[in-house]
């Protein structure tokens, strides 16, 4: 059992301020993912659970006990690191055996895990190599290996699949999700890359400055940003966000279209919608269309609203071409509203 | 994790080892040669100046250096552009350039002796060409210009090794792309030489250009190998007044001229080869 | 099997050098041939000289050929303070190479792993040791050591040579240690290591080869060193002061003999951590 409690976190840096005090909770054998762009703050948060930086404030509970003060070998915790930090001085075998050495572990016991976990991660043909000797994937495999076989309660991995080329990432992905689901572990996982995210994560925490910016499932996340910077940075591409100004209670006019949207004595907020939720018709925004990206699946229309750019997704069976004029229509039931100071979620 | 103490303990031992060995007596040569009976006093040095050897050792020295680094600094450069457009053979001649660089200065001054003297090996290739009738007396003190010449060949022969090691490091970390995007805009050879690397090696060529600079200035074993004390130089005269004539007072007041010129030489290169922080690679 | 060599041999042949082509690349190669007949000849003489009976050391004209004549070496070796002087250099390089490896590898370290309040003016105070004349330090620690006995010993002496070597040791180390990644380091604490534990299950194995290195090199700066040497021993002289002390009285074929007895540790050394002189310089630098 380790659930993982942050209670009021902060980090700075000099007169730098990384993290601003964070509390977050996260259940015992849930996956939770870290996403931000560089410098959110996301691995500091993931190297102070871990040990290696201290926070400037707050504290840090694992499984009801408070590790705050404790270095990172009696936290209970094993790391995947971004560079692997494969030893190139061990061989494969010897990675993954080093912790279980390190705990005393008698020969045949430490033989059972690292065999054991070296199947699992399918490198048990590699157990004599030295790391100059594996390919980037090969290595990565030996890294999770190395912390599987602690048996921890808590794994950390900071961007694991960000050196991998894209097949492989995609492929790693997949395995991490099963192994780490098998091994009954919590996880908190680091990354840029939403898909990865979106993917993996029972829950993510998306950070922004330093903060947590909305905390939820990944479903709820795509489709229930709170904030607008969660529009603008999940999806791909990201929402469209277009001005809306209040006609009449509940009524805003947003570039051209009159529409219905929260009450609010606001004089101005801004409409979003995310690019596959528009429909060419006969009725909608006026949209000129500049560039036609052909995906396969679908086809990515850029045109111009109001002025501004705006991304739509169309079926790539309807033909469009740049200088077109399209109508596009917002499914109701995915519009979103902002408010423009605040910049986080009005409830419609 | 990070304990806040950990580093300075680390550093203690060596702080207080540079305290007790290198800053401390610095201080004394300092004390030694200002103080006299009455405190603070210029006659160490009024002594050190109006003795004859002081003019000349002193322009012995600057002159020997203003030939020797230059030129080690041509040579270093070659030998640095060769070894890093070696394709074949490079650690082999990487290993023959670099070994002067553990050869004492001592070593250096005789094996040039075993060249220049006059049973040496110069008289006896000059000798069977023809070239002259009699062995010459290169290293007699009639013939100082031969001795500076013959001093001066086995500095460059020693001491370019180190400023190659540099340059070649130097060399080796300036990425490739500048001298391809050098070639794509048609820079010759030369051109991406003097437009690319040279810019670039600053940092290196400070350092080298310093560190032999200062070694220049405390030129002493070659000296004594190849002409005695028939060419007096700085570094010599030190050791003179510290033990043939035991004014230890004179011998510091020696240390600090030499320490001088090598500050001033050290200010020098940092304000010539000066590299912007925002410039570094 | 048989097409392979030439097939190498055409793809390691020396670029043509740019456009000059055949001249240049002749132009290339002479080059080199004389920049190594440049250093290698004069040692070849020294050695030729080492290996020919005092006679022919003095003798005129010479051959250029060693006739591979014990004399001198013996004559060398047997001369009275040769053997007492070959070991005093040992010694005190060996203790110069362990002061300096214990002093400096540890700031090195710190220097590399830690930011800290003061760490600008630590690599000032090294940095600023190469723009001074360090030599010069024998004068007044002369007087000191008399005062603590340390006078004409070995000790004393290495003491001030670890002052010329500590410098390179501290920026040396500091490179070796700043070239391995901190989440080797990390990884290990993750791993159930200490502080100690990581740096010697994994730091320790990584740079043993480098700190070897520079240890050899703290080792030459000592051999090599004549003139806090001759400052500082009297009884005690190491090879370089006992040369100095005698070359105005000594016979040519002693020189030449304790010329070759300095140089060949150094050619063995250099030789030894070839590898390393790049890498250790290359970062040294900055």
């Amino acid at each position: 059992m380790a659930e993982i409690v942050i209670k009021n976190v902060a980090k700075s840096f000099g007169a730098f301020q990384a993290l601003h005090a964070l509390d977050m909770a996260i259940a015992d054998q849930e996956f939770m993912v870290l996403l931000g762009a560089s410098g959110c703050g996301k691995t500091t948060l993931l190297r102070i659970i871990a040990g290696l930086e201290t926070p400037t404030q707050g504290e840090v509970w694992i499984g009801g006990r408070r590790v705050d003060h404790l270095p990172p070998r009696q936290r209970g915790i094993s790391m995947v690191f971004q560079n692997y930090a494969v030893f190139p001085h061990l061989t494969v075998f010897e990675n993954i055996a080093f912790g279980l050495r390190m705990q005393k572990m008698g020969q045949p016991e430490v033989e059972r895990r690292v065999r054991r976990t070296a199947e699992l991660m399918h490198i048990e043909q590699l157990l004599e190599r030295y790391s100059g000797q594996l390919s980037g994937g090969q290595r990565q495999r030996v890294a999770v290996a190395r912390a599987l076989a602690m048996e921890p309660d808590v794994i950390l991995m900071d961007e694991p699949l960000s050196n991998l080329d894209a097949l492989l990432r995609l492929e790693m992905r997949a395995e991490l999700k099963g192994v780490l689901a098998e091994s009954k572990t919590t996880t908190i996982y680091v990354t840029h890359d939403q898909v990865e995210a979106m993917s993996l994560a029972d829950r993510i925490s998306v950070m922004n400055g330093g903060k947590i910016v909305q905390n939820d499932s990944p479903v709820e996340i795509y489709r229930n940003p709170a904030a607008r910077f969660v529009g603008s940075f999940i999806g791909n591409p990201p929402m469209n966000f277009i001005p809306a100004k209040r006609t009449d209670n509940g009524r805003w006019a947003v570039a051209g279209l009159e529409l219905d949207g929260p009450r609010t004595e606001r004089e101005l907020i801004e409409f979003a919608i995310r690019p596959e939720d528009v429909f060419p018709g006969e009725e909608g925004f006026v949209a000129d269309v500049r560039v036609v990206e052909p995906l396969g699946a679908h086809t990515l229309v850029t045109c111009d609203v109001a002025g501004k750019p705006f991304r739509a997704v169309l079926e790539s069976d309807r033909r469009v071409s740049p200088g077109e004029t399209l109508k596009l229509m917002p499914a109701a039931s995915r519009i979103r509203w902002f408010d423009l100071d605040t910049q986080t979620a009005i409830p419609a | 994790m990070t304990n806040k103490a950990l580093p300075y303990l680390l550093l203690t031992p060596a702080i207080l080892f540079l305290l007790v060995f290198f800053l401390y007596p610095f201080v004394q040569i300092a004390v030694l040669a200002f103080a006299g009976p009455e405190g603070f006093t210029l006659s160490h040095f009024q002594r050190m100046t109006s003795h004859w050897k002081f003019g000349t050792a002193l322009a012995n020295t600057l002159i020997l250096t203003a030939i020797i680094v230059p030129v080690q600094l041509a040579l270093a450069l070659s030998m640095a552009s060769i070894v890093t457009r070696l394709k074949t053979g490079r650690s082999t001649i990487l290993y023959i350039f670099a070994i002067p660089l553990g050869l004492s200065d001592l070593a250096a001054g005789i094996i040039w002796l075993a060249i220049f003297e006059q049973s040496g090996f110069l008289n006896s290739l000059l000798v069977g060409l023809g070239l002259v009738e009699r062995p010459v007396l290169f290293l007699g003190y009639q013939n100082i210009g031969w001795i500076f010449a013959a001093v001066i060949i086995a500095e460059i022969w020693r001491a370019t090794a180190i400023m190659m090691v540099i340059l070649v490091s130097g060399m080796g970390i300036i990425p490739k792309e500048y001298y391809e995007a050098a070639e794509v805009f048609g820079a010759s050879r030369w051109q991406r030489f003097r437009k690319v690397t040279l810019p670039m090696l600053r940092p290196s060529l400070q350092t080298a250009l310093i560190l032999r600079t200062i070694a220049a200035f405390e030129v002493f074993a070659v000296v004594v190998a190849l002409g005695g004390t028939t060419l007096p130089v700085l570094m010599g005269e030190t050791y003179q007044w510290q033990f043939s004539l035991r004014d230890r007072s004179v011998a510091a007041s020696y240390a600090l001229v030499i320490l001088a010129i090598s500050i001033a030489a050290t200010l020098v290169f940092l304000r010539l080869l000066r590299v912007p922080k925002e410039a570094k690679i | 099997m048989s097409s392979a060599p030439v097939a190498a041999n055409i793809e390691d042949r020396p670029r043509p050098v740019g456009d000059a082509g055949r001249a240049g690349q002749f132009v290339f190669v002479a080059a080199i041939i004389l920049l190594c007949a440049w250093i290698l000849v004069p040692l070849y003489l020294l050695f030729v000289n080492t290996l020919s009976s005092p006679a022919e050391v003095t003798g005129f004209p010479k051959s250029g050929l060693p006739s591979f004549s014990m004399g001198s070496v013996q004559f060398f070796l047997s001369f009275s303070g040769v053997g007492q002087a070959l070991w005093n250099s040992l010694l005190v390089a060996v203790l110069t190479m362990v002061f300096s490896i214990l002093l400096g590898a540890p700031a090195g370290y710190a220097l590399s792993r830690f930011e800290f309040p003061g760490k600008e003016i630590f690599r000032l105070l090294v940095v600023m040791t190469r723009a001074f004349p360090l030599p010069l330090l024998a004068l007044p620690l002369a007087v000191m050591f008399i005062r603590t006995g340390l006078d004409d010993t070995a000790l004393g002496l290495a003491l001030v040579h670890t002052v010329l070597a500590l410098p390179f040791a501290v920026l040396i180390t500091f490179s070796l240690f700043a070239g391995i990644p901190v989440e080797l380091e990390e990884a290990a604490w993750t791993l159930g290591c200490n502080r100690l534990q990581a740096f010697i299950k994994v730091i320790l194995p990584l740079v043993l080869p480098g700190i070897v290195a520079s240890a050899v090199f703290a080792f030459t700066i000592s051999w090599n060193e004549v003139f806090a040497a001759s400052v500082l021993t009297i009884e005690n002289r190491t090879l370089t002061a006992f040369l100095v002390q005698n070359l105005n009285v000594s016979p040519l074929h002693l020189k030449f003999a304790g010329g070759t007895a300095l140089v060949l540790p150094a050619l063995i050394f250099i030789f030894a951590v070839r590898k390393y002189l790049f890498a250790m310089w290359g970062i040294a630098n900055r």
